[in-house]
């Protein structure tokens, strides 16, 4: 039944237009299993459409997609009971209790009785959820209902796990320990799909894809992202940023420059042989004093370079 | 027993949920109680105690004891005692009274006239029901002439049976178990779906291995056993207080019952899956409620409807279910002759059922 074992999910043109939006254009991916795979894109970029297009709740307008060897949405049905789904809101019952929560969907998942039993007892330890057995779900914190979410998405054994933005309303430490249980289940030889706009996030994902207006503008490792963005990172330190920004940003040469607090990260295109010496003659030019040094690009630096508008870097990377 | 399984998941989720939500559990004892207490004494108000006077111009013994009589009916409180039809009139018009009774100087010789009318009637025509307790008033033993002051005057036949005021309210409440469960029944499910998919628990389930079927039949089975138990409440409030017969089996009564829940819940579903939001729903549902007491023959005896209004009235399920109520608990009639109407039911439920589950889509788009 699967034609590519190596391969959780393979999808070739996947487009879905709404009206006039093209809401997903055009995107390839390529998704091995028992990875995390990061979809990493602002809000509007497409990554709740394509991962509801690779579940079957979408007809793609174009393209197609084969998810764990089955094409969807055709063979949705056959899809379902295999992959594991948390949507971006919580979908979960407000007015049950985190154990009738799981007990509900042990049972649309036709667990024998006993099994159930121990399954939940297991989800509740595992997600630290057992001091919430008894109370509502629509009481708890928003760490706490997350677990509760990642708990019914994982509890029949999915092969695919699809994350929609799981982390957006969850504090830092919660969010560590979310990932924490992703790495986990992943090690177990779960593939898991999820969707973020946080750095540090998509930093911990073995393969990326950046999602753009629809578009996917780069994928691949991060460190692979990371080496080939095409651009020169300069770190700029400066006493009035402010300035330095304004100045920076005349140059023809610069891409683009971001100020994080004190510092300054300018990117320049790679073909620029001596980038550190535009960036210091600039700033001796206009007199402001600054240190600056090239640096590493950052996962963030990607993300910039691969959505400058009318760049070529994209296709660069691509 | 997978789908068992699943079905049962729904059931068991859609009753925990609904014994969370006090309003509503309230609801499902409170509408039912509410509805016939209010409408029962209403409908009892309405037929006895009509304000009315009487101008007694024979002032014979014979018409002494037939104001008397109709004193004693109860259907008319005869506050006034006066002279002549003029004073009448003047009464009706200032609305102090709904009906006038006239006796004739020659009220002796008339009653023993087969062919003339002992009495005048003068009844504020403008009120259909108060006319229409006025017209089963000449069904008493001594005739009489009903003038409505708006036509002229008719000549009605005198009847030997004397009954006047019963009548309606035992027709009326059997009536009233249909409209009550068509309220709630049908707003249970409408808004069950559509509940689902604005908290956002709907695009979880539709990626889960549950089929529409089992969902939508899931969220059925749980309110037909509501409904029941409203039934239960409604015949026990309305033997208790009204003393309405049922002179079918209670059995037959909840059988019927079964399916005319069946076919509401089906089509409070059907609702579920077009509208796109719970107040849509409802709006839905209460388009559908007031045909349902308006043309199913719970207010209108369905015969004396225009045909058009007729055929609307045939597509409702309650007027099927208020045929099958009145029957079985005033007629003593047995399903087995109604079971025209019962098979409507069960064609209602099936065909919205269906439509419900092919209406819904689980995708998203």
């Amino acid at each position: 039944m699967s034609a590519a074992p190596e391969l959780a999910i393979r999808a070739r043109g996947l487009s879905k237009h709404f009206g006039d939006l093209a809401a997903v254009d055009e995107v390839d991916l390529d998704v091995p299993r028992a990875q995390i795979y990061g979809f990493l894109g602002p809000n509007g970029s497409g990554k709740s459409t394509t991962i509801r297009l690779l579940c079957g709740l979408l007809t793609p307008t174009k393209g197609s997609a084969r998810v764990l060897g089955l094409d969807v949405p055709a063979d949705a049905t056959e899809l379902k009971p295999r992959i594991g789904y948390m949507t971006q809101k919580f979908s979960l019952y407000a007015d049950l209790t985190v154990y009738e929560n799981l007990e509900f969907i042990a049972d649309i998942y036709a667990y024998s009785r006993s099994g159930r039993r121990a399954r939940i007892d297991e989800l509740l330890e595992w997600y630290d959820l057992t001091g919430q057995r008894d109370q509502f779900a629509g009481t708890m914190s928003g760490g706490q209902r997350q677990r509760l979410a990642l708990a019914a998405a994982v509890l029949h054994k999915p092969e695919l796990l699809l994350l929609d933005e799981p982390t957006s309303a969850v504090d830092p430490k919660s969010r560590r320990d979310f990932w924490a249980k992703l790495f986990e289940l992943a090690d177990s030889g779960t593939t898991i799909l999820v969707s973020t706009h946080y750095m540090d996030e998509a930093e911990r994902c073995h393969r990326l894809a950046i999602l753009d207006h629809g578009r996917k503008v780069a994928d691949g490792a991060p460190a692979e992202l990371q080496a080939s963005t095409g651009m020169s990172v300069i770190e700029v330190r400066a006493s009035d940023p402010f300035a330095a920004q304004t100045a920076l940003a005349r140059l023809p040469e610069v891409v683009s420059v971001t100020q994080l607090g004190i510092r300054l990260r300018v990117l320049v295109p790679a073909r620029i042989s001596d980038p550190l010496q535009l960036i210091n003659d600039k700033l001796g030019r206009v007199r402001l004093p600054a240190e600056a040094e090239l640096v590493p690009a950052s996962l963030e630096d990607v993300f910039v370079a691969v959505t400058q508008k009318d760049s070529p870097v994209g296709q660069v990377l691509q | 027993m997978t789908s068992f399984s699943r079905l049962f998941a729904v059931m068991k989720k859609e009753l925990r949920q609904l014994q969370r939500d006090r309003i509503t559990f309230a609801m499902i004892v409170g509408i039912p109680v509410g509805q016939i207490l209010m409408f029962g004494y209403a409908i009892d108000t309405d037929v006895r105690h009509l304000k009315a006077a009487v101008a007694n111009q024979a002032e014979s013994h014979l018409s002494r004891q037939f104001v008397a009589e109709l004193g004693a009916s109860q259907v008319l409180d005869l506050r006034y005692h006066v002279a002549t039809p003029g004073e009448l009139e003047q009464l009706l018009r200032a609305g102090q009274v709904s009906v006038g009774v006239h006796i004739p100087p020659d009220f002796d010789r008339r009653s023993t006239d087969p062919r003339r009318a002992a009495a005048h009637l003068l009844v504020d025509g403008t009120d259909p029901t108060i006319l229409g307790v006025a017209t089963r008033l000449t069904n008493m033993p001594l005739g009489f002439d009903l003038t409505d002051r708006q036509s002229p005057i008719r000549n009605l036949e005198v009847r030997a049976y004397y009954n006047p005021e019963r009548r309606s309210a035992v027709n009326i409440v059997p009536g009233l178990i249909g409209v009550i469960l068509t309220l709630t029944m049908m707003l249970f499910t409408a808004v069950a779906i559509v509940r689902e998919r604005e908290q956002g628990n709907l695009e979880l389930l539709i990626n889960t291995p549950i089929s529409t079927a089992q969902l939508m039949v899931g969220k059925v089975v749980p309110y037909i056993a509501i409904g029941l138990v409203q039934l239960a409440l409604i015949v026990g409030v309305s033997k208790l207080l009204f003393s309405i017969p049922i002179r079918g089996t209670l059995l037959e009564l909840y059988v019927a019952a079964s399916f005319f829940i069946a076919a509401n819940l089906a089509l409070g579903l059907f609702i579920s899956t077009v509208a796109k939001t719970q107040f849509q729903a409802m709006q839905v549902t209460f388009f559908l409620l007031l045909p349902s007491i308006l043309l199913s023959g719970f207010m209108f005896p369905f015969d004396g409807m225009p045909l058009f209004a007729q055929y609307i009235g045939e597509l409702l399920p309650n007027t099927h279910f208020i045929r099958l109520t009145r029957g079985i608990m005033l007629r003593e009639a047995s399903l087995l002759e109604l079971r025209q109407e019962l098979l409507v039911l069960a064609v209602f439920a099936a065909v919205a059922l269906t439509g419900a589950i092919l209406r819904f889509s689980r995708r998203l788009d």
